[in-house]
C-alpha cells in the first residue's frame, strides 16, 4: 500500500516536471513550426470523422431520450434547449476529449514508446535535439489548439443530429428546435464549453507523452504504455470535468 | 603527447539497485580507438551512454576535451555533443524520415543551407557506399545498410570522437568487414578518436591489427606485421562493471588471467 502511494506521488511529480519543462520550452528556440502543423493535421483533421460521428449520434440520442420525459410535462418544445445545453456544457467537450484520448493519447504513447525502446530518443539527444521541445511541445500545442475546434464541430453536428430526430420523429418544427437551442445558451456556457477541451487537450497530450517517454521493456512495454495513457487520460478528464464544472457553475450563477 | 580527448575518472553507475559501472577510469587520446570488450551486461554500452551524457554517472567525472560534462544541463551539452558521433546498437534511425533526412538531421536542426546539406549528405553516403539509398526509408533497408546510414549520420558534423555500440552485431561477415573498414578509415585517414564496444573478438582484432592509408588517393587496408604495432588501438576489458584489462592486443592475447583466456578462446 505505501508503495502504491509512493508510486502515485512519483507519477504526479514526473508528469508535473514534464509539463513544466514543456511549457518552459514553448517560447524558446527552435520552434519546430513544421512539427506543430503536422501534429495539428494528425490530431485535428485526423480526428474529424470520429468527432463528427460521436457528436451526431450523441445529439440524436439526447433528443430521443429527453423528448419522452419533456413531453410528460408538455414541454417537448424545449428539446432543442436541452440538447444544446447538454452538448455545449458537458457532452461535447467530454466525449470529444475521451475520443481523442483513445485515438490520439494512445497514438502519442505508442509512437514515443517505440522511439524509446528503439533508442531513437537517445539518438535524438545524441544529435543535439531536446526531445521535449521536438516531440512533446508540438503535441501539446496541437492538442490544446485542435480539441476546442473539434468540440465546436461536435457541438454543431450534435445539434444537427438532434434536429434530424426532432423534425423526423418528434414532429417538431426546425425553427422551434433551433430557436430553443440558440436561446438557451449563455456566453458562460460557450466559455465553459471551450475552456474544458483546452484543459482536456493538455491532459491527453501530456499523459500520452509521459507514458510514452517512460516506456521500458520492449514492444510489450509499448503496449502497456499505450493502455496506461488511455486509461489515465480518460480518468483525469472525468475528474477534472467535475472540478471545472463546479468552478464554472460557481461563476455562472 | 597532448591531453586525453575523453577521460573517465572513478565512474560509478547504478541502474536501480544494480551496480553497472564500478569505479571505471580510463583515458582516450586523439586518433586512438579504444575497444571495450566484455560479456553481455558487463557495462560496455553504459560507458558509451555516460560518455555521451545520455546517462549521468552516480559518482565520478567524465571529461571531454578538457571539460567536465556530467553536471551540464541538456542545453549546455549541445555543443559538447556536436563533437561526438554515436552509432547505436540497433542503428536507431528515425522511422518517419528518409535516409537523406536521417543523415542530414543534425544539419537541418542548425539551419544550414539546403544545398550544402544535400552535398554533405551525399558525401557521407558515398563514404559508406549508399548514395543510391538517399530517398529510401529505414524500413526499406537491410540491417547492414541501416548501420552504414547510422554511421553516415554520426559522421555528418565531422565529429572528433566516434562512439560505436556493437555496430557489427547480428551482421554477416561481409557487411561486418565493410563496417570495420569504414571505422579503420575514420581512425587512420581522418584521425577520429573512437570507442568501439563489441563482444565479437574477430571484429576487435581486425580493428587492432589492420590499418588504412590513402597514399595513392584511394584508401587501402593493410595488416600490421607480427612485430610492429601500427594500429592506434588499445583494448579495455570489463567484468561486472570493473576494468580488468587495459592495453594493446598483443598483451591481451598473452594474458594469463583465466577469465580473459576463456573469453578469448
Amino acid at each position: 500500500m505505501p508503495f502504491t502511494l509512493k508510486a502515485a506521488i512519483k507519477e504526479v511529480q514526473d508528469i508535473s516536471l514534464l509539463a513544466a519543462r514543456a511549457l518552459g520550452s514553448v517560447f524558446r528556440r527552435p520552434y519546430y513550426v513544421r512539427d506543430i502543423l503536422l501534429q495539428m493535421d494528425q490530431i485535428g483533421v485526423g480526428s474529424l470523422s470520429v468527432v463528427i460521428l460521436t457528436g451526431f449520434f450523441t445529439g440524436a440520442v439526447l433528443a430521443l431520450q429527453t423528448s419522452k420525459t419533456l413531453s410528460t410535462f408538455g414541454a417537448k418544445g424545449l428539446t432543442g434547449s436541452l440538447v444544446a445545453v447538454s452538448l455545449v456544457r458537458e457532452l461535447g467537450p467530454v466525449l470529444s476529449s475521451l475520443m481523442l484520448a483513445g485515438r490520439i493519447g494512445s497514438g502519442i504513447a505508442s509512437e514515443l514508446g517505440s522511439m524509446v525502446v528503439t533508442e531513437q530518443i537517445n539518438a535524438m539527444r545524441a544529435l543535439g535535439t531536446d526531445p521535449i521541445k521536438k516531440l512533446v511541445v508540438p503535441r501539446i500545442l496541437a492538442s490544446i489548439s485542435m480539441l476546442p475546434i473539434l468540440t465546436i464541430v461536435a457541438d454543431g453536428v450534435g445539434v444537427i443530429g438532434g434536429l434530424v430526430i426532432a423534425v423526423q420523429l418528434l414532429g417538431l418544427s426546425s425553427g422551434l428546435y433551433l430557436n430553443s437551442a440558440w436561446n438557451s445558451l449563455s456566453y458562460m456556457d460557450l466559455f465553459g464549453g471551450l475552456l474544458k477541451p483546452l484543459i482536456f487537450g493538455f491532459i491527453v497530450a501530456i499523459v500520452g507523452c509521459h507514458c510514452g517517454l517512460r516506456t521500458y521493456g520492449g514492444t510489450q512495454g509499448v503496449g502497456r504504455s499505450t493502455t496506461q495513457a488511455v486509461v489515465a487520460a480518460s480518468i483525469l478528464i472525468l475528474v477534472f470535468d467535475l472540478f471545472l464544472t463546479r468552478i464554472i457553475l460557481a461563476y455562472t450563477i | 603527447m597532448s591531453g586525453p580527448v575523453l577521460e573517465m575518472k572513478d565512474v560509478v553507475k547504478f541502474y536501480g539497485d544494480k551496480l553497472v559501472l564500478d569505479g571505471v577510469s580510463f583515458k582516450v587520446y586523439r586518433g586512438e580507438t579504444k575497444i571495450i570488450i566484455g560479456a553481455s551486461g558487463s557495462g560496455k554500452s553504459t560507458i558509451l551512454k555516460v560518455a555521451m551524457a545520455l546517462d549521468r554517472p552516480d559518482e565520478g567525472e567524465v571529461w571531454i576535451d578538457g571539460q567536465e560534462i556530467s553536471s551540464l544541463t541538456e542545453e549546455e551539452l549541445v555543443p559538447v555533443r556536436q563533437k561526438i558521433g554515436m552509432v547505436f546498437q540497433e542503428s536507431a534511425l528515425f522511422d518517419s524520415m528518409t535516409v537523406r533526412e536521417n543523415v542530414g538531421y543534425r544539419l537541418y536542426e542548425t539551419s544550414v543551407d539546403d544545398d550544402e546539406i544535400d552535398g554533405r549528405v551525399r558525401e557521407n553516403l558515398q563514404f559508406v557506399g549508399l548514395e543510391d539509398a538517399i530517398d529510401k526509408y529505414p524500413s526499406e533497408l537491410s540491417g547492414g545498410m541501416k548501420r552504414r546510414v547510422a554511421l553516415a549520420r554520426a559522421m555528418i558534423s565531422k565529429p572528433s570522437i566516434m562512439l560505436y555500440d556493437e555496430p557489427t552485431a547480428g551482421l554477416d561477415p561481409v557487411t561486418s568487414r565493410r563496417i570495420n573498414e569504414l571505422i579503420i578509415a575514420l581512425r587512420d585517414v581522418q584521425d577520429v578518436t573512437g570507442i568501439f564496444v563489441t563482444h565479437r573478438m574477430r571484429d576487435a582484432f581486425t580493428l587492432a591489427s589492420e590499418y588504412a592509408s590513402n597514399g595513392t588517393g584511394a584508401v587501402t587496408f593493410h595488416k600490421e606485421s607480427g612485430v610492429l604495432c601500427i594500429a592506434n588501438t588499445r583494448f579495455l576489458m570489463l567484468r561486472d562493471g570493473k576494468i580488468i584489462f587495459e592495453g594493446p592486443d598483443e598483451i591481451l592475447r598473452q594474458s594469463k588471467d583465466p577469465y580473459i583466456k576463456k573469453f578469448l578462446a
